[in-house]
C-alpha cells in the first residue's frame, strides 16, 4: 500500500506562487463580474486591470527584498524557482503591462476592448509569461508559453480587421511548431538525463562529460529552433512582419517587448551552461544566428514604405542585437540584456503609441497603407509636439546619446568587447548605423517634406485620449531622461544578475 | 557661479532655446541675439578669468553619471578648447544677428540654440562619453538646418552628412569602449575620463589599433581625404547659415579631437602613422585645391578651399611638436573666422541675386565696393597674406612639420600657392572686369544687418594676424605639457624620436600637480 504523501505546508513556500496567482485572480474576477452584471464601460476593467497589474507589482517587490536577503528561493515541490533572472523579467512584463493596458481607453470604434474577455485574457497571458519566467523546468516552462501565447492569439483575433485574423492565425501555426519543436527538444534532454529541470540536466550532462554529444546537439538544435521561433531569429521570422501589421499598433508594441523577454530569460537559462561547455557548434550558430538576424533585418527595414511594417523588421533586429547578450554570456553581458530591454521597452511602446494615436478612420488615396510613410511628410508644420516626439523615439531607437537606448547599446557593445568579441562589438556598431538610415527617414519625412494638401494635423492625433497622452508623455520622458536612471538601473540589475549565478 | 561657469555655458542656450518655444515669432530675432550675446559674454568672460600661465585643466567639474561604469560628468577647458569655445559662442552671436529672411526663422534659432549647446559641450567635456554625447548630438540640428532650410538636394546631403559621420563615430565608440577596458584591466576600475586615461601606457600593437578606431571618426568629421565626399554637398546644399557653422565650428570638433584623444593617448601610434597621414594631408591640400580651381559655383570653390586648409591644421597636428600643434590650433580658429566669413559673403551675394555660378558675375566691385573690399580682404586672409590669421596659422604649421620632414612641407607649401590661384582667379571672375550681366547693374551694396556679422570678423582677422600673443600664448602653454606628456608616455625609439622632450622641469611638477587634482 502506499504511503500517505505527508508534505507540511511551510516546506511548500506557497507565497513563491504569489505574482502569478494575483492576475489570475484579477481575469477570474473581471469575468465572475461580467457574468454578475454584463455591459459594463471598459474602464472599469482597464482601472481593475491597473489595480491587479499594481498589486502583482508590489508582490513582486517584496520577493525581491526576500531575494536581496536570502538569495534564490525555491518552492512548490521546487519547481518554482525565484532568482535574480526571474524578479527582473517579472518587472519587465509587469511594467510593460502597466504601460499598455491604459492604451485601450482609445475611442469607441475599436470594439475589442469593450469585451471584458480580453481584460480577463490579458491577465492570463501575463500570469503565463510569469510562469515561464520563474522556473527552470521545462514543463512549466512549456505551460506558461502556451498558456500566454494562446492567450495571445485570441486577443490579436479581438482586433477584427481582416489583417488581424490573418496574423492571428499566422502566429498561431508558427507558435504550434515552434511548441512542438520545444517538445521535442524537452524530450531529448530528457531521455538523455532523466531530469526535466535546466539545472540537473546540466549536472548530469557535465558529470559525464557530454558523451552523447550528438543527442546534445539534436535536442539544442530543436530548442534553438523554439526559441529562434518566439525572438523572431532569421529565418524563422517570417510571421513577425505579418503578425505586426495584422495587430493594433500597441499590441504590436507589446509583443515586441514581453514575450521577447520572456523568451530571453528562459534562452539565457537554457544556454547558459552550453555557451559555458565549450561546444564550439553552438557558438558559431548563435553567432550566425546573431550577425544575420540583426543585419538582415536591417537590410528589409531599409526598403519598407509602411512605418509599422518598418518598426516590426526594426524589432526584429533589435532582438538579434541583444542576442548577443545570450551568446557572450558573461554577467555583463546578461546584465546588458536587461538593461536594453528595459529602455527598448520604453521607447519601442512609445513609438508603437505614436502610430496607435495616429490611426485612420479611412485611408486616403495617396497612402498605400495605413501607416505609410508619406502619412507622416511634413508632420512638423501641421503637429510640431507629435512630430518632436515621434522624433525623439526615432532617434532613441537609432542610439543616439543620450536618449535612452543608447545606454543599454553601448553596455551591451561593451559587453562584447570585454570578453573578446571584437569582431562582433563592431558589426553591432556597424549595424546601428545602417539602422540609422530607415529611422531617419521617417525624421526626414516628419521635418523635411511639405505637408500633403488638405491635411490639417488632425490626423496625427485623431485616435488620441487623455490616457493615450499620458503613457506617450511618460515614455518620452522616460526615453529624454534615461541618463539619471542608469546607474540605479544598472546597480540593481547587476546585483539581481550576479546573485543568481549568470 | 565661477565653479560651474562651463556647466552654464553648456547648457544656457539650451534651456534658451526651451524657452524660446513660447516667444512670438517677430520677437525672436531679437531673443535669439540676446542669449547669443549673454553666451558670448559670458565666454569673454571665461577667457578673463582664465589664467594663462597654467597648463593644465582649468574650471573642472565633476558629477558621476553612471558609476559602476565609470562615466562621470567631467569638464574642464584648458589654452586649447578655451578659444575654439569663444569662437563657437560668437559665431553663434554673428549667425543669428546676421540672419537674412528666412522662412521659419524662429524654429531655425531654437536649432542654433540648441546646435552651440553641443557645440560647447563638445570641447568642454572631458569624459570619453559626454564627448561622445554632444559630438552625436550635434548632427541632429545640422541635419535639420540642412534638410529644413537648404537647396533642391538638400534631403540627400542632409542625411549623408548625417550617416557619413554617424557610422564613424560608431566605429569610434568601440574604440572608446576597448579603450576603457583597457583601463579596467590596467586598474580594476572601470573609468572614460580623458585624464585617467591619459595616464594609461598602451603597448604600440594595441594603440595602432585603437588610432586607427578613433582615426575613422574624427577623419570623417575633418573631413580628411578619402572621406571628404559628403562635405562639398552639404556646403553646396546648406543654407548660408548652415554652411557658416559647418565650416567655422562643426569641421574643427575633428581636429580638435585628434589633439585631445589620438595625440596624448596613443603617442606611439601617432609617431607610427605620422607619415601615412601627412601624405593624405598633402593630398587633401592639393587634390582638393585642384577641384576648387575647376568649380563654377563660387560657395563650391570655398567649400573645397576650406578643405583645402583643414589638411594643413592635420598637417600641423601631426607634427608632433610644440610649433606644429600650437600652429594648428591656431589655424583651426583662424580658418574659422575666415571659412565662416567666405561663406557669409557667399551668402550676401546669393541673396541678391539667388545663383551662385561665377559666370553670372563679373565687375562687382564697381556696383558693390563695400562689399569688394570685405571680400577682398578676407580672400586674402584665406590665401594666407602676412599680417592676416591664416598666415601665423598656416605659418606654424609648416614650420612645425618642416622638422620632420622636407619634402612633405614643401609640397604643401605648393597647395597654398594652388590655393592662392584659385582665389585670386575666383575674386577676378566676379569683381573685376566690365558689368557684363543687366542684373548686376543695380544691385544694393552689404546692408547693416550683413555688417554686423562681417566687420567683427574682418578685426578679428587683422588683429590676431598682427598680434597673436594673446591668443597664442595659452595654447603655447598648454600644447608644451601635451607635447612632453606624450614624450615621457612614449614607448618606441620612433615615438621618442618624433616628438621632441622640452625637458624643462617646470613642466614637469605642473603636470604632476594635474594628476594631484583629478585624484
Amino acid at each position: 500500500m502506499l504511503a500517505p504523501i505527508n508534505i507540511s505546508m511551510g516546506s511548500l513556500n506557497v507565497m513563491t506562487l504569489a505574482p502569478m496567482l494575483i492576475p489570475i485572480v484579477g481575469a477570474l474576477l473581471i469575468l465572475v463580474i461580467d457574468v454578475i452584471k454584463g455591459g459594463l464601460h471598459k474602464s472599469l476593467y482597464v482601472g481593475l486591470s491597473l489595480l491587479f497589474l499594481a498589486m502583482d507589482f508590489f508582490s513582486l517587490l517584496d520577493a525581491s527584498n526576500l531575494f536581496a536577503q536570502n538569495g534564490t528561493i525555491l518552492g512548490m515541490f521546487d519547481v518554482m524557482l525565484i532568482d535574480g533572472l526571474a524578479l527582473l523579467a517579472q518587472f519587465v512584463i509587469v511594467l510593460a503591462s502597466m504601460l499598455f493596458i491604459p492604451l485601450a481607453l482609445t475611442h469607441k470604434r475599436f470594439h475589442e476592448f469593450s469585451y471584458p474577455e480580453f481584460f480577463a485574457l490579458f491577465l492570463f497571458m501575463i500570469a503565463g509569461f510569469q510562469f515561464m519566467v520563474a522556473t527552470d523546468n521545462l514543463i512549466l516552462i512549456f505551460v506558461g508559453l502556451e498558456t500566454s501565447s494562446l492567450a495571445l492569439y485570441t486577443l490579436i483575433a479581438m482586433h477584427n480587421r481582416d489583417k488581424s485574423f490573418e496574423a492571428a492565425v499566422k502566429y498561431f501555426t508558427m507558435g504550434a511548431l515552434a511548441a512542438g519543436f520545444f517538445s521535442f527538444g524537452a524530450m531529448i534532454f530528457y531521455a538523455l538525463t532523466g531530469s526535466i529541470e535546466i539545472n540537473k540536466i546540466a549536472l548530469v550532462l557535465a558529470s559525464n562529460g557530454y558523451t552523447d554529444i550528438g543527442y546534445v546537439l539534436v535536442g539544442t538544435a530543436f530548442m534553438l529552433a523554439a526559441f529562434a521561433f518566439k525572438l523572431s531569429l532569421i529565418p524563422f521570422h517570417t510571421w513577425a512582419p505579418d503578425v505586426y501589421e495584422g495587430s493594433s499598433a500597441p499590441m504590436a508594441g507589446y509583443m515586441s517587448i514581453v514575450p521577447k523577454i520572456a523568451a530571453f530569460v528562459v534562452a539565457m537559462r537554457f544556454f547558459e551552461f552550453l555557451v559555458h561547455s565549450g561546444i564550439v557548434w553552438l557558438d558559431i550558430v548563435l553567432y550566425a544566428f546573431v550577425i544575420v538576424t540583426m543585419t538582415v533585418a536591417n537590410m528589409w527595414a531599409l526598403v519598407q514604405t509602411d512605418v509599422k511594417r518598418m518598426l516590426a523588421y526594426s524589432s526584429i533586429s533589435h532582438a538579434g542585437f541583444v542576442m548577443a547578450a545570450i551568446l557572450i554570456g558573461t554577467t555583463q553581458a546578461n546584465s546588458a540584456l536587461f538593461l536594453y530591454w528595459i529602455l527598448f521597452s520604453f521607447t519601442n511602446l512609445g513609438s508603437f503609441s505614436m502610430l496607435w494615436i495616429s490611426r485612420q478612420k479611412s485611408i486616403p488615396d495617396h497612402q498605400m497603407s495605413d501607416h505609410s510613410f508619406d502619412k507622416f511628410s511634413g508632420m512638423i508644420k501641421t503637429a510640431p509636439v507629435p512630430a518632436m516626439i515621434m522624433g525623439l523615439f526615432m532617434l532613441s531607437l537609432a542610439g543616439i546619446p543620450p536618449f535612452a537606448l543608447f545606454w543599454g547599446k553601448i553596455y551591451l557593445i561593451s559587453a562584447a568587447v570585454t570578453s573578446g568579441y571584437t569582431i562582433l562589438a563592431l558589426i553591432m556598431a556597424l549595424n546601428s548605423a545602417i539602422a540609422g538610415y530607415y529611422y531617419l527617414k521617417l525624421i526626414v519625412y516628419m521635418f523635411m517634406k511639405e505637408p500633403v494638401m488638405g491635411n490639417n494635423g488632425q490626423m496625427y492625433v485623431a485616435n488620441a485620449t487623455l490616457a493615450l497622452k499620458t503613457i506617450i508623455g511618460i515614455a518620452a520622458v522616460g526615453t529624454i531622461f534615461a541618463f539619471v536612471a542608469i546607474n540605479p538601473l544598472l546597480e540593481f540589475i547587476t546585483d539581481f544578475v550576479y546573485n543568481s549565478g549568470y | 557661479m565661477l565653479d560651474h561657469i562651463l556647466s552654464l555655458l553648456i547648457f544656457f542656450p539650451a534651456l534658451a532655446a526651451v524657452v524660446g518655444f513660447m516667444i512670438q515669432k517677430e520677437s525672436m530675432r531679437a531673443y535669439g541675439i540676446s542669449v547669443a550675446t549673454i553666451e558670448f559674454a559670458l565666454s569673454l568672460w571665461l577667457w578673463y578669468v582664465f589664467d594663462g600661465n597654467v597648463s593644465g585643466m582649468q574650471f573642472m567639474e565633476n558629477i558621476p553619471l553612471v558609476q559602476s561604469f565609470g562615466i562621470n560628468y567631467t569638464l574642464g577647458v584648458d589654452g586649447i578648447s578655451l578659444f575654439i569655445i569663444i569662437l563657437s559662442a560668437f559665431f553663434t552671436l554673428l549667425g543669428i544677428g546676421s540672419l537674412t529672411d528666412t522662412p521659419n526663422v524662429k524654429y531655425m534659432i531654437i536649432t542654433l540654440l540648441f546646435l552651440q549647446m553641443t557645440m560647447v559641450g563638445v570641447f568642454a567635456a572631458l569624459d570619453a562619453i559626454v564627448f561622445y554625447i554632444f559630438w552625436e548630438l550635434s548632427l541632429i540640428p545640422m541635419l535639420y538646418i540642412i534638410g529644413a532650410w537648404g537647396g533642391p538636394l538638400r534631403i540627400y546631403a542632409s542625411v549623408k552628412f548625417f550617416l557619413y559621420t554617424f557610422t564613424g563615430s560608431l566605429v569610434m565608440l568601440v574604440g572608446m569602449l576597448f579603450m576603457a577596458y583597457f583601463y579596467y584591466q590596467a586598474t580594476g576600475v572601470w573609468s572614460f575620463a580623458l585624464l585617467d586615461w591619459y595616464r594609461l601606457i598602451l603597448p604600440q600593437s594595441y594603440q595602432l589599433w585603437l588610432f586607427a578606431a578613433f582615426f575613422i571618426g574624427f577623419a570623417i568629421k575633418v573631413p580628411m581625404f578619402p572621406f571628404h565626399t559628403w562635405l562639398p554637398y552639404a556646403h553646396g546644399q546648406a543654407p548660408t547659415i548652415g554652411s557658416v557653422i559647418l565650416a567655422a565650428i562643426l569641421l574643427k570638433m575633428g581636429t580638435y579631437a585628434f589633439v585631445r584623444f589620438s595625440l596624448p593617448l596613443f603617442p606611439d601610434a601617432s609617431a607610427y602613422f605620422m607619415i601615412p597621414i601627412a601624405i593624405l594631408a598633402v593630398i587633401m591640400v592639393i587634390y582638393t585645391a585642384m577641384v576648387a580651381y575647376a568649380q563654377k559655383d563660387i560657395k563650391q570653390v570655398i567649400a573645397y578651399s576650406s578643405i583645402s586648409h583643414m589638411g594643413i591644421i592635420i598637417l600641423g597636428t601631426f607634427a608632433l611638436n610644440v610649433e606644429g600643434i600650437s600652429g594648428s590650433i591656431f589655424l583651426m580658429l583662424g580658418h574659422g573666422v575666415v571659412a565662416g566669413a567666405l561663406f557669409m559673403l557667399v551668402g550676401v551675394i546669393y541673396d541678391r541675386r539667388h545663383t551662385k555660378m561665377m559666370s553670372e558675375f563679373g565687375g562687382l566691385a564697381q556696383v558693390m565696393p563695400r562689399y569688394a573690399t570685405i571680400f577682398g580682404i578676407m580672400m586674402m586672409a584665406s590665401v594666407g597674406m602676412p599680417l592676416t590669421i591664416n598666415f601665423v596659422g598656416e605659418f606654424l604649421s609648416l614650420l612645425g612639420f618642416y622638422q620632420q620632414s622636407h619634402i612633405i612641407t614643401i609640397l604643401a607649401g605648393v597647395g597654398i600657392i594652388v590655393g592662392a590661384i584659385y582665389m585670386l582667379g575666383a575674386y577676378k571672375k566676379t569683381f573685376f572686369g566690365e558689368v557684363t550681366n543687366e542684373k548686376n547693374k543695380n544691385l544694393p551694396d552689404i546692408n547693416k544687418k550683413e555688417l554686423f556679422g562681417l566687420i567683427p570678423l574682418v578685426i578679428v582677422a587683422i588683429w590676431l594676424g598682427v598680434y597673436p600673443k594673446p591668443v597664442l600664448g595659452p595654447i603655447n602653454k598648454s600644447v608644451e605639457s601635451i607635447v612632453q606628456l606624450m614624450h615621457n608616455k612614449s614607448t618606441t625609439e620612433l615615438a621618442k624620436k618624433r616628438i621632441p622632450n622640452l625637458v624643462k622641469p617646470k613642466v614637469i611638477i605642473i603636470k604632476k600637480t594635474i594628476i594631484e587634482e583629478v585624484h
